[in-house]
């Protein structure tokens, strides 16, 4: 078994990443860069940056598809300690777009406890500063995104206060899309 | 072992704190329940916006503490330090050069900019505490969006003293959706809320609740089309060192026979307009 190092530096880099995905998640839209580490293919660089960061043996983290191999399983068991475990649930998921599935498999939270939902992490699709036409918290006017399925994005950020947050990830960039997002409309 | 991990907490406790700040920043005005940690400070003392700027900071930040507006007070002195110590990062008093900074119930004076984050220290974070005190019935209350108890509590106020009788902790609406406790801010900071460009994390470290307003997030004042909301302060009063009329004023006794002045409650907008006059005058 061939093991990829985590952060260097654990402590100071996980705070730095951290202060990334922060900016990012309060600026939907907003393409951020992330350190550059190893991960076990198929996952990015940053995809394994923001797992490191924010998943570990309390957070049930869903693999999908490609993402959930042999190599990633043992990394994820050394590295993270969570627990793999099915759509439902999972507090994070990882894969791509397709692999991920209908977003109505995981966790949406709860009218009382809306935090109570999974994080997705869609993985390998490049991100570009167009398409889909983003407004709401975090955005002065409006940002422009490529995202994988408006429709399906759309009916998430319908359901708010619910709702999955969504971290695009593509080598070593990053960009969210929280719940409060509008997607689309003038 | 001499030496704290990087920012006092420890990692697990920081995932905790990160994952818990996130949820908030999606959910703009929802408390997202956090496991609260023992501080090397009491409850009062800005536990829950220590453990928010704990999980926050990097090396390269400036931090910058407020107590009420000001830089020099015991909390603000001790929790500044305390970071210096444990984080290792620059602090500065200037708003302008702050990265970070955590307040206790003020918003500086100039305004924040994007990139900058805002941490306050909240006691209470649950603004229909106080008309219904049991957690289970404020939760729901906040799910099904039934927030009539708060309007009649303000119209209350008016029947009964002529004007929404609250100067601090003045509640809002954000985003048209959830009420939120601003913290014991003056409500004359409320309006500098709307649209800020700054990022505003809220840490109730005996609560256990953090929540966040994103930058660009609309928040309104409640209030009542015939008795609108108004930024109130020390009506008539400048402040009595640097002569601004435009900042919130502390009143302080000056002696036992009546004396009193004026002055910004905000310190480092205060003696940067005393410098830049020394500057004008020279």
């Amino acid at each position: 078994m061939q093991l990829t190092q985590g952060f260097a530096d654990p402590a100071i880099d996980a705070a730095r990443v951290f202060r990334i995905v922060l900016d990012a998640m309060s600026h939907p839209g907003r393409i951020v860069a992330l350190p550059g580490i190893d991960a076990p293919a198929p996952c990015s660089p940053a995809a394994a940056s923001v797992l490191l960061t924010l998943v570990d043996g309390t957070t049930p983290l869903h693999l999908a598809g490609a993402h959930d191999c042999d190599a990633m399983r043992d990394w994820v068991r050394f590295h993270l300690g969570a627990p793999l475990v099915g759509p439902q649930g999972a507090a994070f998921a990882l894969g791509t777009w397709p692999a991920l599935g209908p977003l109505s498999a995981y966790p949406q939270g709860s009218a009382e406890y809306p935090d109570r939902s999974a994080t997705l992490i869609v993985d390998g699709a490049e991100l570009r500063r167009e398409g889909a036409r983003l407004t709401g918290p975090g955005i002065a006017h409006e940002a422009f995104l490529t995202l994988p399925d408006v429709a399906a994005l759309q009916a998430n950020a319908a359901q708010f206060p619910r709702g999955l947050d969504i971290l695009f990830t593509s080598g070593t960039q990053l960009a969210a899309l929280p719940r409060s997002t509008r997607i689309g409309g003038a | 072992m001499t030496d704290y991990n990087f920012a006092y907490l420890d990692e697990a406790t920081k995932r905790m704190l990160r994952r818990a700040i996130l949820k908030a920043v999606a959910i703009p005005g929802y408390q997202v329940p956090f496991s609260s940690r023992e501080m090397p400070m009491p409850y009062g003392w800005g536990t829950g916006g220590v453990q928010v700027t704990a999980a926050c900071l990097v090396p390269e930040d400036t931090l910058k503490v407020i107590d009420q507006g000001a830089d020099d007070t015991t909390n603000a002195v001790s929790i500044r330090n305390f970071f210096a110590r444990v984080a290792r990062v620059t602090t500065t008093e200037a708003t302008a050069e702050a990265s970070v900074i955590q307040t206790r119930h003020r918003i500086p004076e100039r305004p924040l900019t994007d990139g900058q984050i805002l941490v306050f220290q909240v006691p209470i974070p649950e603004p229909l505490r106080f008309l219904e005190p049991r957690e289970t019935e404020t939760r729901t209350m906040h799910a099904l969006e039934d927030y009539g108890l708060m309007q009649v509590r303000l119209y209350e106020d008016i029947a009964r003293h002529g004007e929404i009788a609250r100067a601090y902790a003045y509640p809002v609406r954000v985003e048209g959706r959830y009420i939120m406790d601003p913290s014991p801010i003056p409500k004359f900071d409320n309006p500098k809320l709307d649209r800020s460009p700054a990022l505003h994390l809220f840490g109730a470290g005996r609560e256990g609740r953090i929540y966040a307003l994103p930058p660009h997030t609309r928040v309104e004042s409640l209030d009542f089309e015939d008795y609108p909301f108004t930024a109130s302060k020390a009506a008539g009063q400048r402040c009595a060192i640097c002569g601004a009329e435009d900042s919130y004023l502390d009143e302080v006794i000056t002696d036992d026979a009546g004396g009193r002045m004026f002055v910004c409650s905000d310190t480092d907008y205060c003696a940067t307009r005393v410098a830049a006059q020394a500057e004008d005058a020279a």
